[in-house]
């Protein structure tokens, strides 16, 4: 892919626009850049609509002149503020993309701890190694206009948001939750399989990943609009999960970091003190 | 409305007889829950070995093959500055439903009121369910079904053949001149008096079953002097507005539409999607206002609409008494708790 062939696409026979787009990657897996270059079927349709002028995962080309950055990863290093301010200096749109920069991801799970120095001993010994004592998401250090989001994103709904900002047309994500994609594909609903799932609480928009291949949801998209998370609750207790179940799966992704900070103070817990002091 | 008795071992024959040339569509179990119960669903089923008639209900009604929870309502092919448009049904051939309840039946007759004989019939509907051939089952009533308040617990039209169970036999009611024709292949005889009697038996057995209710006496003018109770509220802090009633409720037919263009800007297409007054944007209108942002108020509105607005309209309510709501409801909310609840009475 030559990021400078100059492609014009019409729709209807109008010229679009067709907007510099980069991708940039912070403290992440990478995983959602993966599912955007991932499905060959659709992928030379996205990068004509777009025109690509840094994607590690997909070119060997850097140019630094775009007006859409797509930002993955949290914030855990120095650097990484420094970088993510440069690319906000640049770009008209900046886009969390993915759950690790809505919400810090799944590198959050440390601002759990309260010793900061414990942890980095316990996970890297004595190897010196240069991070924040917390993961944070975009929105901490900069602007953020657009967020994406998911662990990993949906590549349909990439390529839908993409498509309607070329388009012009307005950006409309879901506020149902998962329970409603999930009813759609006619699942059985885990808790009748006993399993835990955070899907009537979650946004939607995944087409219910996770229970499609029973597995409870996670939560990895955070809070639909008016997450009723204490009846979550009750429910959680009343099919016979403990706190700390319910509490795993809202720590899981940052998205419901609130929640369960709210929910810690509360907690009914029989188990060992946590986190370990 | 013409009656036959057959032997039970006639079900094969009418088993095969049509599924030979049909798709045929009826319950079987898919899963067994965590308490070591079967739960069941309509599948496309060519052995008949695998239909469970005696099953107790199904978590949906397989709307797939009547309201399809997702439907492509147009596409659009782009050619340079011009387009086409496409508009599919999608039903490419008719569906036998082998085994439906009568509140189910009923259901699907509620909503040809809607879909079917308004002033504007919606095709996609109106296409599936003129080609759709349906044989009853009797049922044991369940501890959640109230089909009997809500009067759908028999069914008078809406099906080509209902088969009921009396004993070493099935009591057939023969609706359709389709159902004759394939009646006439079969081994039946006329009832004899004493089927009649054991037909009768059998319901009465049936009714004697019954332990949920909802009292609808004076329902909708009740329903219109408790609009502010605070039980509304109650059940609304309860409730996780999470669709899940509306999309287990053969009656819900509320959707959404939405038009999207393919990343190749090539193809284009309208997408209806069966929406539920519980979200919270069901009732956000353009500009961003939203007329139901609590949960208590969307909740209390489904309710409204069932039976009271549905009422007004058709002199029946909306909503059959099959259950499904009540026990697919995570947070426990059902129908005959929360209309005795309006009412002002004790569980
Ligand atoms: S499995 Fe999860 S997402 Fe699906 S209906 Fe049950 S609670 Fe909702
Ligand atoms: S089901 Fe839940 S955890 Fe799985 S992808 Fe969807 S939102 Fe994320
Ligand atoms: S609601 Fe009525 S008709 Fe439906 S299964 Fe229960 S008893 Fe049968
Ligand atoms: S009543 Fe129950 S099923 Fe319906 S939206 Fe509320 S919680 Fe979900
Ligand atoms: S409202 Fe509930 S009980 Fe009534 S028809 Fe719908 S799912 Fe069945």
């Amino acid at each position: 892919m030559n990021a400078k062939t100059p492609i014009t696409r019409t729709y209807l026979g109008i010229p679009v626009p067709r907007p510099k787009v980069a991708f940039f990657e912070l403290s992440s897996c990478e995983g959602c850049q993966l599912q955007l270059v991932n499905n060959e079927a659709t992928l030379l349709d996205f990068l004509s609509l777009v025109d690509v002028r840094t994607f590690r995962e997909a070119m060997t080309e850097k140019l630094d002149d775009y007006a859409i950055a797509f930002v993955e990863g949290s914030v855990t290093r120095a650097d990484e503020v420094d970088r993510l301010k440069k690319i906000r200096g640049t770009a008209a749109v900046l886009v969390a993309f993915g759950s690790c920069a809505c919400f810090g991801g799944v590198n959050q799970l440390k601002n759990r701890f309260k010793d900061p120095a414990w942890v980095k001993k316990e996970v890297y010994g004595s190897h010196p190694i240069e991070t924040n004592d917390t993961a944070r998401p975009l929105e901490d250090f900069v602007k953020v206009d657009l967020q994406i989001f998911g662990c990993p994103v949906k590549k349909e709904e990439v390529e839908k948001i993409v498509t309607n900002v070329v388009l012009g047309k307005s950006i409309v994500q879901p506020k149902y939750p998962v329970c409603m994609e999930c009813k759609a594909n006619e699942n059985t609903c885990l808790f009748d399989l006993g399993e835990p799932c955070l899907g009537p609480i979650t946004r939607g928009g995944c087409d219910s990943w996770c229970p499609n291949s029973r597995f409870g949801c996670w939560g990895c998209r955070g809070p639909t609009v008016d997450a009723n998370v204490e009846q979550m609750r009750e429910i959680m207790n009343k099919y016979g999960f403990s706190e700390e179940t319910m509490l795993d799966r809202l720590e899981c992704f940052g998205g419901f970091a609130g929640h369960a900070a709210e929910m810690r103070k509360t907690v009914r817990r029989g188990g060992p003190a946590w986190p370990p002091e | 409305m013409l009656f036959r008795i057959a032997e039970k071992t006639e079900l094969k024959a009418l088993f095969d007889m049509l599924a030979e040339k049909n798709t045929v569509v009826g319950p079987v179990q898919t899963d067994t829950d965590r308490k070591g119960k079967p739960l069941f669903a309509f599948e496309q089923i060519t052995d008949q070995g695998k239909l469970r008639l005696d099953y107790t209900t199904t978590r949906l009604l397989a709307k797939r093959y009547f309201l399809p929870f997702r439907e492509d309502l147009a596409t659009f092919t782009v050619n340079g500055g011009d387009w086409t448009k496409d508009i599919d049904y999608h039903i490419d051939r008719p569906y036998v439903f082998f085994g439906l309840h009568a509140c189910d039946i009923n259901a699907l007759n509620k909503l040809d009121k809607v879909l079917m004989g308004n002033v504007y019939p919606m095709p996609y509907y109106v296409a599936k369910r003129m080609n759709m051939f349906i044989i009853g089952i009797d049922c044991r009533p369940q501890p959640f079904c109230f089909c009997r308040s809500m009067g759908a617990d028999t069914v008078l039209h809406g099906f080509d053949l209902f088969l009921t169970d009396i004993g070493d036999k099935y009591f057939i009611e023969v609706l359709s001149a389709g159902a004759y024709g394939i009646i006439k292949d079969l081994r039946t005889e006329t009832p004899k008096e004493s089927d009649h009697l054991q037909y009768m038996r059998t319901v009465a057995e049936k009714n004697k079953l019954f332990t949920a209710r909802v009292d609808t006496t004076d329902l909708t003018k009740i329903l219109d002097m408790e609009f502010q109770s605070p039980v509304w509220k109650q059940w609304g802090d309860k409730c996780l507005g999470c669709g899940t009633c509306a999309n287990v409720c053969p009656t819900c037919y509320c959707y959404g539409v939405e038009e999207t263009v393919d990343v190749g800007l090539q193809k284009a297409r309208k997408t209806k999607s069966l929406y539920s007054c519980n979200i919270v944007d069901f009732a956000e209108v353009a500009g961003g206002h939203n007329f139901r942002p609590e949960r208590s108020s969307r909740l209390k509105y489904r309710y409204y609409h069932k039976h009271r607005g549905f009422v007004e309209a058709y002199e029946e309510s909306l909503c059959v008494g099959c259950g499904r709501c009540g026990e697919a409801c995570l947070a426990g909310i059902t129908v005959p708790e929360v209309i005795a609840s309006v009412r002002g009475e004790e569980q």
